[in-house]
């Protein structure tokens, strides 16, 4: 096992036995905040309405009150401005946490956030890092219109320097958090608003997760299913439609797609020769065509079939709810993914 | 303020309130302003309606009314050219309502129909109608301030390269007083200052950008004009709670852009008396403010003016609500009777030119066979743009 998986505070919680705690996904995100800002004083959030009105999507209720207006500051509609400050003040030595409402509107701080963060280290020949985290909401499917519906991994996974995590469940948020706010990079922290009010089981103690390691999410011997994100819900409702038709599917959960586990993909792919990949940005280079090509590349010999792609429709995101819902990467386009790359089409 | 380069006539400034009675007297027609009347009532009950359908799960994603606000969108066309371009933000129903789209047009958007102005492509926040020269609801704050500055740059050059100064149109970019603070509106001011472009940009300043009260998140916030006079722009403040002042300054105003080809900018007063979105407790104001604002209300002020001038009755009132109503209802009807957007339309409107769905190459000759209903086709500018 690598250093990271040796440090004590790297545990799977999924497998933690008493967990029986129930917490909403946007409790979690705010429990790994809330820890780590307890923990080390370098650490505060900013962003549009994180403080008096707790969040527009209340993942920041109550931080206000606990750690005061110095730590948990409240921002004018100035992505651009409030980004770079933030950049400033971690290259000084302070650990922000930046919250964008949505991520399609970092786009308007993509100079910062790409030109800035991610080059740091590297401009200054190591001099000077970059320990911030960008967190919001990410992807469609809300009805929000094509301005709103930006699934940014797309664009951002092509930049090097920066770590992208997408957690698909609670008990993922806060460790991949907890993991992110101490990390010593940039990190982008990619949520969906789809998924704030899920529950699930999040252990009360301490625990991170490292990042480049994927979760098999359903163990199966035809086909590989590789996914992150809120398509990994998908994925899982597929399984289950195939298994009833006999297609005994895997499904790899990857959390992270910078760093990405391959080892953990080619493990499996080897094992049941047919892989499909499900990504909700678009499909012209994007992480679910490198890892495609990974696969390609690692399980030539193994594959009885071309690794399948699933993704959101070329187009920008419609609005009308029917058209919206056929864009998306959804339980139909993946059963038929896993039929055709399994042959059962 | 200062352009030592163009004249600055005096815009008149509003008229000093007398207690009790609205400062304003007709400048228009009494038909005109019934008008006007009926607008603010159309705009008011279709908000109703849509804050109603979207309760129904009629209307998806975010939608953002314009109650309390009627007066700005109605003053500020009535006092265009309808060649005049106009850009806006998310709120932007009124707008779209005041320049002329059809109530069914506009509810239909909502709905996610076909039949809606954009095909149910883009929503409440994505109000687009090239008819009547509304260049879009626009969803990220603050985006459509320099494209208020390109329409404007777009009509100059018509202008002075292709028509030799004929149409002199003016364009209108609304902005909230949130958006005052993103980079994109400075860069636009200065670019219209720079260039002389006749570009009003109107705040439509209701004290909010959603929970934030605009001194919690603006520097100057008691005179906004500042941030223009930076620029060389022009500046107004207007009551735009009341239409009659609007329409007034705004024509002064308009005129003088068109007159000098400069970019001016208005810190429009208003108060949006519902939330921000429909999911708004309203926690960060009080409900006395709130009261205070409602008391002020625009249509009431003009019912007030109307009837004190002997022009508005309550007969001639039930009637002209009754009307409204009638054409709200109809919308919302068509609206929920229209088709649903089909499937086929989620790959047509991509590119003017019908490439088709992208099939793994970006041949023409590799894509599927959609065909593109796309309405717009660039001129070859023998007349001018259209
Ligand atoms: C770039 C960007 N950041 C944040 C948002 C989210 N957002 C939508 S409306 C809004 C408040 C805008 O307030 P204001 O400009 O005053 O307009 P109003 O809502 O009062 O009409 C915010 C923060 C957005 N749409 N775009
Ligand atoms: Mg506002």
């Amino acid at each position: 096992m690598s250093a990271v998986m040796s440090n004590p505070l790297f545990r799977e919680p999924l497998t933690i036995a008493g967990a029986a705690r129930e917490i909403e996904f946007r409790d979690a995100v705010r429990e790994a905040m809330c820890e780590e800002m307890r923990r080390d004083k370098r650490v505060y959030l900013l962003g549009e309405e994180v403080a008096q009105y707790d969040g527009a999507y209340k993942v920041s209720k109550g931080m206000l009150a606990e750690f005061g207006a110095a730590r948990v500051v409240d921002t004018p509609i100035s992505e651009s401005g409030f980004s770079g400050m933030a950049i400033g003040s971690a290259m000084l030595g302070l650990r922000p946490i930046v919250e964008f409402m949505s991520w399609s509107f970092s786009l308007v701080a993509a100079d910062p956030i790409l030109n800035n963060a991610p080059k740091m280290l590297y401009m200054s020949g190591g001099q000077y890092g970059c320990p911030i985290v960008f967190r919001g909401n990410d992807g469609a499917g809300g009805q929000l219109g094509s301005t709103h519906s930006w699934s940014v991994e797309g664009l951002f996974s092509n930049v090097p320097g920066v770590k992208i995590v997408i957690p698909s469940n609670p008990a993922d948020a806060k460790g991949l958090m907890k993991t992110a706010i101490r990390d010593d990079d940039p990190v982008f922290f990619l949520e969906s608003e789809r998924l704030l009010s899920m529950k699930g089981h999040v252990p009360e103690g301490e625990y991170l997760i490292p990042f480049g390691h994927a979760a098999i999410r359903r163990a199966g011997k035809d086909c590989t299913i590789c996914s992150w994100g809120r398509p990994v819900h998908f994925c899982m409702e597929a399984a289950e439609i195939l298994a009833n038709e006999g297609i005994d599917c895997e499904v790899i959960d990857l959390r992270t797609i910078r760093p990405l586990d391959l080892p953990t993909v080619v493990a499996s792919v080897r094992k049941t020769s047919a892989a499909v990949v499900v990504d909700q940005s678009w499909s012209f280079a994007s992480p679910g065509s490198e890892l495609a090509a990974q696969i390609h590349r690692h399980c030539f010999d193994d594959l009885d079939n071309f690794v399948h792609r699933v993704h959101s429709d070329d187009v920008p995101t419609p609005y009308a709810v029917a058209l919206e819902q056929e864009y998306l990467p959804n339980v139909r386009k993946i059963c038929e993914a896993v039929r055709s790359a399994t042959y059962r089409a | 303020m200062k352009d030592p380069t163009v004249p600055m006539p005096q815009v008149a400034p509003p008229a000093a309130p007398t207690a009790g009675t609205s400062a304003s007297s007709l400048p228009v027609s009494a038909s005109t302003a019934l008008q006007w009347l009926r607008e603010m009532h159309l705009i008011r009950e279709f908000e109703v309606r849509c804050m109603q359908s979207y309760q129904e799960k009629k209307i998806g994603g975010f939608c953002h009314v314009y109650i309390g606000q009627e007066a700005v969108a109605v003053g500020c066309v009535a006092a265009m050219q309808p060649q005049d371009p106009i850009v806006t933000a998310y709120r932007d129903h009124g707008h779209a309502l005041a320049r002329g789209m059809s109530a069914r047009a506009c509810m239909a958007e909502m709905y996610g129909r076909a039949s809606g102005c954009a095909k149910g492509k883009g929503g409440s926040m994505h109000m687009f109608d090239r008819p009547n020269n509304l260049f879009g609801g626009h969803g990220i704050v603050g985006a459509q301030t320099p494209l208020g500055a390109g329409l404007a740059f777009a009509t100059k050059y018509e202008d002075e390269v292709m028509l030799g100064g004929k149409n002199r149109r003016v364009s209108l970019s609304f902005l909230g007083d949130g958006a005052v603070n993103q980079g994109a509106f400075y860069e636009a001011m200065n670019l219209a200052g720079l260039l002389h472009l006749p570009v009003i940009f109107i705040v439509e300043n209701n004290g909010y950008s959603m929970g934030t009260a605009i001194h919690r998140g603006t520097t100057m916030s008691h005179d906004l004009c500042v941030k223009g006079r930076a620029h060389g722009l022009r500046e107004v403040t207007i009551d735009g709670m009341d239409v009659v002042s609007v329409y007034r300054d705004m024509s002064v105003l308009v005129e003088w852009c068109r007159e000098h080809s400069r970019p001016a900018i208005v810190d429009m007063n208003c108060y949006r008396f519902k939330g921000h979105s429909m999911s708004d407790p309203r926690k960060y104001r009080t409900r006395e403010e709130e009261a205070h604002h409602e008391s002020r209300d625009p249509i009431i002020n003009l019912e007030r003016l109307l009837a004190g001038e002997g022009v508005l009755d309550d007969a001639k009132l039930a009637t002209m609500l009754k009307d409204v109503r009638e054409e709200v209802r109809d919308a919302v009807t068509f609206a929920n009777d229209s088709e649903a957007t089909p499937s086929d339309e989620l790959y047509k409107d991509v590119f003017v030119e019908p490439w088709g769905r992208y099939t793994g190459s970006s041949l023409p000759s590799y894509m599927g066979g959609a065909t593109n209903a796309c309405t717009f086709r660039a001129t070859d500018g023998k007349e001018g743009l259209v």
